[in-house]
C-alpha cells in the first residue's frame, strides 16, 4: 500500500453512564445468585431482558420474577475476532437459550470444548460475578 | 403520491480510499450522478444523507454539511438517515418520498462511508455495539459476524445448510467482483480458500464476511414532470418500497433461520409495486456475510424457506440461472461501506436496468424489473426498493 499522507484527529474518550435505577433489581439479584425477569401486571408477559415499561400494552406495573435457569440451546457461535474492549479475553462462545418461560436470555456458555456444543442441548443459566468483580450471567452445563 | 425516477447514478471506487476524505469521497460519487442526470448541484432541492459512522469512524459530525458544501449542494434541504446497513436505502427512501409528496422536483440520495481511518478492534467494537449495546455487547462482546454466525448454526442445524453451501456465496460474489472495476475484492476464490481462511466467529470465517470498505454512490431522482421536461432517455422508475424493523435483542427473537423484518419489508415492496418476486429480473441482496445472502433469498421470497443452499448449489443465482443476483459482487467483494451501500445497490441495479455494465456481469432483461434488498443491523431495519424502466 503506498504511504497516503494524514492527520491525527484530536483524542477523546467517550464512556457514557447508563442509567440502570428501573432495573437495578436485575442487578441485585445477579448479587444473590438470581436471574430475574420482569412480568407485566396487566398483560401478564414476561421479559428477559427485564423491562420497567411493557412494550405491548405500554404499562409500568412490573413485578420482578426470579427465572428457572433450565435453558435449551437455540444457537451458538465461538467469538475468535474479538472486539477492542475485549481482547484481554480468550476467544469466548456466545449462545441464546431458551428458558422454561419461554423467555430467550443471550450470554456466554462455558464449561464445554466447541464441538461438544449442539443447538437443542439442555444448560443451565447462572448469575455470576467475574473476577473483577463484574455481574453478569452465563449458561453452564447442567 | 407521484411517480419518481433515478436520472442518474454515481458511484465512487470502493476500498482502502486512504487518499481521500469523507467529503472527497463523495465527491466521486456525486459529480458523476449530476453529469449522468445532466443537471446542476443547483438544481437538487433536496438532499437525504446515508452515513453511520460520523464521529466514530471518521472525524466529520455532520456529514450532510460537510459533503454538501465540498460538492456545491449547500442551500437544499439537507438530512442524515441512520438505518445502520441500510442507511443508504432509508436516504432513498427519504429523497423519493420528497418527491413522490412534491416537497421537491429533483432530489439527491448519497451514501458515503469511511471506515478505515481506525484500527481493525475499533471497528468491531464499534459495529459489535450496533444492537442492544446493553444487553447484547456490554458483557458478552458480540461482533457483528457473531451475530451472523448464530443465524448461520441455527439455518445449519435447521436446514441441514452447510458451511460448504456458505462458501458457494462468497465464490459467485468474487467471481462477479472479478469482472466489476469498483468493487474492493477483485480476486477469484475457490471453495477451498473460503474453507480454510481463518474463523472469525465459527462457523463464519473470514471468506464468508464482507470487508471493511470506504465508498460513495449517489442516485439523482426526478418527479415524472421533470422526466418529461428534461426528456430523460432512460428513466428507471421506483416501482414501490417496502420498509420493516426486527427488535433490538437477538434473545427476542422468534427464530435464527431468517430475518423476519426481510419478510415483512419484502411483502410491502411487492404489495406496493404490484410485482410478484418471479417479475424480478436482476436483483441485489445484503450480503453482509455469506449466510445473509442464503436468508434473503429465502426471506424475499425468491425460493421457499430452508431451500436458500438448493438455489446456490444449482447456480440459480448466477447469470443464466432462475434470479442472478449480485451481479456487482455484492457486500462480499464489492464491499460494504455501510451508509453507502443502499445507494450503491441501487446504483448498480439502475445501471443493470439500463444495460450499462460491464457485458459479461450484465443480466438478461425479460421485465426489466430489479430489486434491492438492504438490510440493517442483524435485521433490525430493512427497507427493499423495486424498480423498473
Amino acid at each position: 500500500m503506498t504511504y497516503m499522507p494524514s492527520l491525527r484527529s484530536r483524542e477523546i474518550k467517550i464512556a457514557p453512564q447508563t442509567p440502570i435505577s428501573k432495573i437495578s433489581p436485575f442487578w441485585e439479584g445477579l448479587k444473590e445468585g438470581k436471574v430475574l425477569a420482569t412480568k407485566c401486571r396487566k398483560c401478564g408477559k414476561l421479559y428477559f431482558p427485564p423491562t420497567p415499561d411493557c412494550p405491548e400494552c405500554l404499562s409500568s406495573e412490573m413485578e420482578w420474577v426470579q427465572l428457572s435457569c433450565e435453558a435449551e440451546i437455540e444457537t451458538f457461535t465461538h467469538v475468535v475476532v474479538r472486539p477492542a474492549s475485549f481482547q484481554h479475553h480468550k476467544p469466548y462462545t456466545v449462545a441464546i437459550g431458551k428458558l422454561k418461560e419461554g423467555v430467550k436470555v443471550l450470554a456466554w456458555l462455558t464449561g464445554f470444548k466447541l464441538s461438544e456444543i449442539k443447538v437443542g442441548m439442555k444448560v443451565k443459566l447462572a448469575a455470576k460475578t467475574t473476577p473483577e468483580g463484574e455481574l453478569t450471567y452465563e449458561f453452564v452445563p447442567p | 403520491m407521484r411517480k419518481v425516477a433515478i436520472i442518474g447514478a454515481g458511484n465512487s471506487k470502493f476500498g482502502n480510499r486512504s487518499d481521500v476524505n469523507i467529503m472527497e469521497l463523495a465527491f466521486e460519487a456525486v459529480k458523476p450522478a449530476l453529469e449522468d442526470a445532466e443537471a446542476t448541484a443547483k438544481d437538487v432541492e433536496f438532499m437525504a444523507l446515508g452515513s453511520t459512522g460520523a464521529g466514530a469512524w471518521y472525524a466529520e459530525l455532520l456529514p450532510a454539511i460537510v459533503t454538501a458544501e465540498h460538492c456545491g449542494l449547500t442551500g437544499a434541504g439537507l438530512v442524515r438517515c441512520e438505518a445502520a446497513c441500510a442507511s443508504g436505502s432509508a436516504a432513498f427512501f427519504t429523497a423519493y418520498s420528497a418527491i413522490a409528496t412534491g416537497q421537491a422536483d429533483i432530489a439527491m440520495a448519497l451514501g458515503v462511508e469511511k471506515m478505515r481511518e481506525i484500527d481493525t478492534p475499533t471497528t468491531m467494537e464499534w459495529i459489535g455495539r450496533a444492537g442492544s449495546y446493553l444487553w447484547e455487547f456490554h458483557n458478552f462482546g458480540l461482533t457483528f459476524p457473531a451475530y451472523y454466525a448464530l443465524y448461520a448454526t441455527a439455518h445449519m442445524a435447521r436446514f441441514g445448510t452447510t458451511e460448504e453451501d456458505l462458501a458457494l456465496v462468497a465464490v459467485k460474489n468474487h467471481k462477479y467482483g472479478s469482472m466489476n472495476p469498483l468493487a474492493h475484492l477483485q480476486n477469484r476464490i475457490t471453495v477451498e480458500d473460503v474453507l480454510s481462511s481463518m474463523v472469525i466467529a465459527y462457523p463464519l470465517k473470514l471468506f464468508d464476511c464482507c470487508p471493511i470498505t470506504d465508498g460513495a454512490a449517489a442516485l439523482v431522482l426526478a418527479s415524472e414532470e421533470k422526466v418529461k421536461e428534461l426528456k430523460v432517455d432512460t428513466p428507471v422508475w421506483v416501482a414501490g418500497i417496502g420498509y420493516a424493523s426486527g427488535t433490538a435483542n437477538l434473545s427476542r427473537r422468534q427464530h435464527y433461520v431468517g430475518l423476519e423484518a426481510s419478510v415483512l419489508a419484502s411483502k410491502r415492496a411487492f404489495k406496493s409495486s404490484k410485482i410478484k418476486p418471479d417479475d424480478v429480473d436482476v436483483a441485489e441482496v445484503h450480503d453482509c456475510f455469506t449466510i445473509a445472502e442464503i436468508m434473503a433469498y429465502e426471506d424475499v421470497g425468491f425460493c421457499k424457506k430452508g431451500e436458500g443452499a438448493k438455489l446456490i448449489r444449482e447456480g440459480q443465482t448466477e447469470i443464466g440461472g432462475k434470479i442472478p443476483i449480485n451481479l456487482d459482487g455484492g457486500l462480499k467483494a464489492k464491499g460494504h461501506p455501510i451508509g453507502a451501500t443502499g445507494c450503491s445497490m441501487i446504483y448498480e441495479l439502475t445501471k443493470q436496468l439500463r444495460e450499462e455494465v460491464e457485458r459479461n456481469r450484465q443480466a438478461p432483461m425479460k421485465n426489466y424489473v430489479a430489486l434491492a434488498h438492504n438490510v440493517g443491523g442483524t435485521g433490525h431495519y430493512c427497507y427493499v426498493t423495486v424498480l423498473k424502466r
